[in-house]
């Protein structure tokens, strides 16, 4: 096909490969050298991959970076802790998001928009804005506590703030929008009258939605959850904002490793175990779900 | 008298303050095709849905072999309703779409089976069991539409413009089997179109509806040949509409300045009507006889018959000649004089 593309049209259809390449592979591939590079004071903080001595040429890889963090269960545990989170507020994005993707999508069309502007308003303002906002919100002299207080239901204020619920929390209001708007383009293209035909033909309402409306919805549970779960595992400002000591997520490791400890092939290492964990999985479900998808065009 | 088999007892129904259905009262008897005729807006579609159960009548009653059903949800009525656009499970095969509605109700699976089978051979969809509904064509989903419904053993089955997706030939063919197959099931149909003909070639008995009023119900011969108004009249098949003088004794068309001779029963009507296909037209050879003289503005050959606009004294109506009845050397043309007549008992009178 690309043989009977002209000379120009090479050019458009490569422009975003050419972007691809130039800002998502070089970059990675760096990030996968220094992650096997030998760590060494000095700047940058890792040595040469390869190195001529009197001997020839020298490469100085090792894959120690990835042993020690596998052997320390402390990198393990972190991720862990980010896995659960990731998968804890997809969860709760979903169940929360669904019901409101769903009255969207199937409300008039000029209340529709109206609805829609409103999800899409708190992208106006930063969102390191809006998470320093729950903080605000939540501390022990924040509104809750205050009003809590005043009306006599609690004498001292709540510790609501710096434990993995807040974190939890302020991970749900962050990504619910992306979990909405994935299923409200579903559901919107959704035909009213297979819900009247499933009830014709006997379903009750519950059977309905198991068996009609949560099937051809699929694709957009989907693709929302893929946009809540992978961003969120690898979530730091989130965890840095709102968390506390009691659990570490793994972006905030990474993070400490790159700036703290200045060990930047630990760093890399763990950025890049990250990256294979996370993605074997997800090419094993996009496999499945275009199957699936083939099934159903 | 045995009651009737679905009766609608003044049924209102309002979206928004805009009238749907203005009390509408209707009786379908058991084991007729029904038909709901109406340009669209005119409620047919409402009414519908509400004997379907999705919308609630704001007033009214609707009984079901005299057992109120107004108040049932949709998935506990004995009846199924087929949509326009059929409405199948697109992630379903063709078999799953049809026993959807069977694992719905407590019967056991050899039942099913021996039922979806049963179905797939009357309607002749044997071969298609394991495809995708995208992957069959739109006469084909037709039937699986059907077949969906009737498999449950519906007591009425309600269609909604079954016809409207399928090409002009299909719909013919398709039009046959409906009436055969609702003649071999006994099960009442009840038909909601805006096509006429169709609503002509399927009823038993139809009803005509405007502004979500039921303006006549009866046979299709009689909606045709007595049309309660002006409206029904044009709105089935094409009608040509005269005034009435009412003047000492005498009746006259106006237009045709034509004098009833047989005037029996015919006094205080000031319309009538006549049928296109009752006024046969004549090429006029000698100019002698200036009675009944027309002049032909337009003609459409349609195969077997013609259409013939005709002008008199600046009143334009049409003729529909059967092509059989007319010699090739008799043929008439554009601007052409012809004689018209028409027998008086064709002549149907009514009040506007």
């Amino acid at each position: 096909m690309i043989k009977n593309l002209k000379k120009q049209n090479v050019w458009f259809v490569f422009t975003p490969y050419l972007w691809l390449v130039l800002f998502f592979f070089v970059p990675l591939a760096l990030i996968f050298k220094i992650s096997i590079s030998v760590s060494e004071w000095g700047m940058p903080p890792y040595r040469d991959l390869f190195s001529l001595s009197e001997n020839g040429l020298k490469i100085n890889s090792t894959l120690g970076n990835y042993l020690f963090i596998f052997s320390d269960p402390f990198y393990i545990r972190s991720y862990l802790n980010s896995l659960s989170l990731a998968f804890t507020s997809t969860v709760l994005c979903l169940f929360i998001g669904y019901p409101i993707a769903f009255y969207v999508a199937k409300s008039k069309p000029s209340i529709r928009n109206i609805l829609l502007i409103m999800l899409i308003i708190p992208f106006w303002s930063s969102f390191l804005l809006r998470v320093y906002a729950w903080k605000v919100l939540l501390q022990g002299s924040g509104i809750i506590n205050s009003v809590l207080i005043h009306i006599g239901l609690i004498s001292e204020p709540i510790s609501m703030l710096h434990n993995h619920y807040a974190v939890i929390l302020g991970v749900v209001y962050t990504y619910l929008p992306f979990m909405i708007l994935p299923l409200y383009g579903y559901l919107v293209k959704f035909d009213l009258n297979l819900i009247d035909a499933s009830n014709d033909l006997g379903a009750k309402p519950l059977n309905t939605f198991v068996k009609v409306i949560l099937p051809l919805s699929l694709p957009g549970i989907v693709a929302g959850s893929m946009l809540v779960f992978i961003p969120v595992v690898g979530e730091y400002i989130i965890p840095e904002m709102l968390g506390g000591s009691d659990k570490l997520y793994f972006g905030k490791i990474i993070w400490d490793e790159f700036f703290v400890n200045r060990d930047w092939p630990i760093a890399s290492a763990l950025a890049m175990s990250g990256i294979v964990i996370l993605v074997f999985p997800i090419i094993i479900f996009q496999l499945m779900y275009a199957k699936y998808n083939f099934r159903n065009e | 008298m045995s009651e009737p088999f679905l009766q609608i007892i003044d049924v209102s129904k309002r979206f928004d303050n805009v009238v749907a259905l203005d009390k509408v009262n209707l009786k379908i008897e058991k084991s007729e095709i029904f038909s709901l005729l109406g340009s669209s807006g005119c409620g047919k579609s409402t009414l519908l849905r509400i004997i379907a159960g999705f919308e609630k009548p704001d007033e009214g009653r609707i009984l079901l072999e005299g057992k109120d059903i107004t108040k049932l949800p949709p998935y506990v009525r004995p009846l199924n309703i087929m949509f326009q656009n059929y409405a199948l499970f697109p992630h379903l095969n063709v078999t799953n779409n049809i026993q959807f509605g069977l694992k719905e109700e407590k019967i056991s699976k050899e039942e099913i089976n021996h039922r979806v089978n049963e179905i797939l051979n009357l309607l002749e969809l044997n071969g298609l069991e394991k495809r995708k509904i995208n992957e069959i064509s739109g006469g084909q989903q037709q039937r699986v539409a059907l077949a969906r419904c009737l498999v449950k053993k519906p007591k009425l089955l309600l269609l909604d413009e079954p016809l409207a997706a399928l090409d002009k030939q299909l719909r013919v063919q398709t039009q046959f089997e409906l009436v055969n197959l609702q003649y071999k099931l006994g099960i009442t149909f009840i038909i909601v179109t805006h096509d006429q003909e169709e609503a002509m070639s399927l009823s038993d008995r139809m009803a005509i509806m405007k502004n979500g009023e039921i303006l006549q119900v009866g046979n299709p011969v009689e909606i045709y040949e007595k049309p309660k108004d002006k409206y029904i009249a044009n709105f089935i098949g094409t009608a040509n509409i005269f005034n009435v003088l009412n003047k000492n004794n005498q009746i006259i068309i106006k237009e045709l300045n034509y004098e009833v001779k047989n005037i029996n029963n015919k006094k205080n009507y000031f319309k009538c009507l006549i049928r296109p296909e009752k006024i046969s037209v004549k090429k006029l050879e000698n100019q002698s006889d200036n009675l009944n003289i027309g002049v032909v503005k337009e003609v459409a050959y349609l195969g077997s018959y013609t259409k013939y606009l005709i002008e008199v004294n600046g009143f334009e109506f049409y003729s529909f000649m059967q092509n059989s009845l007319v010699s090739d050397n008799l043929q008439i043309r554009w601007d052409d004089k012809v004689q018209i007549s028409f027998n008086e008992t064709s002549i149907y009178f009514f009040n506007d």
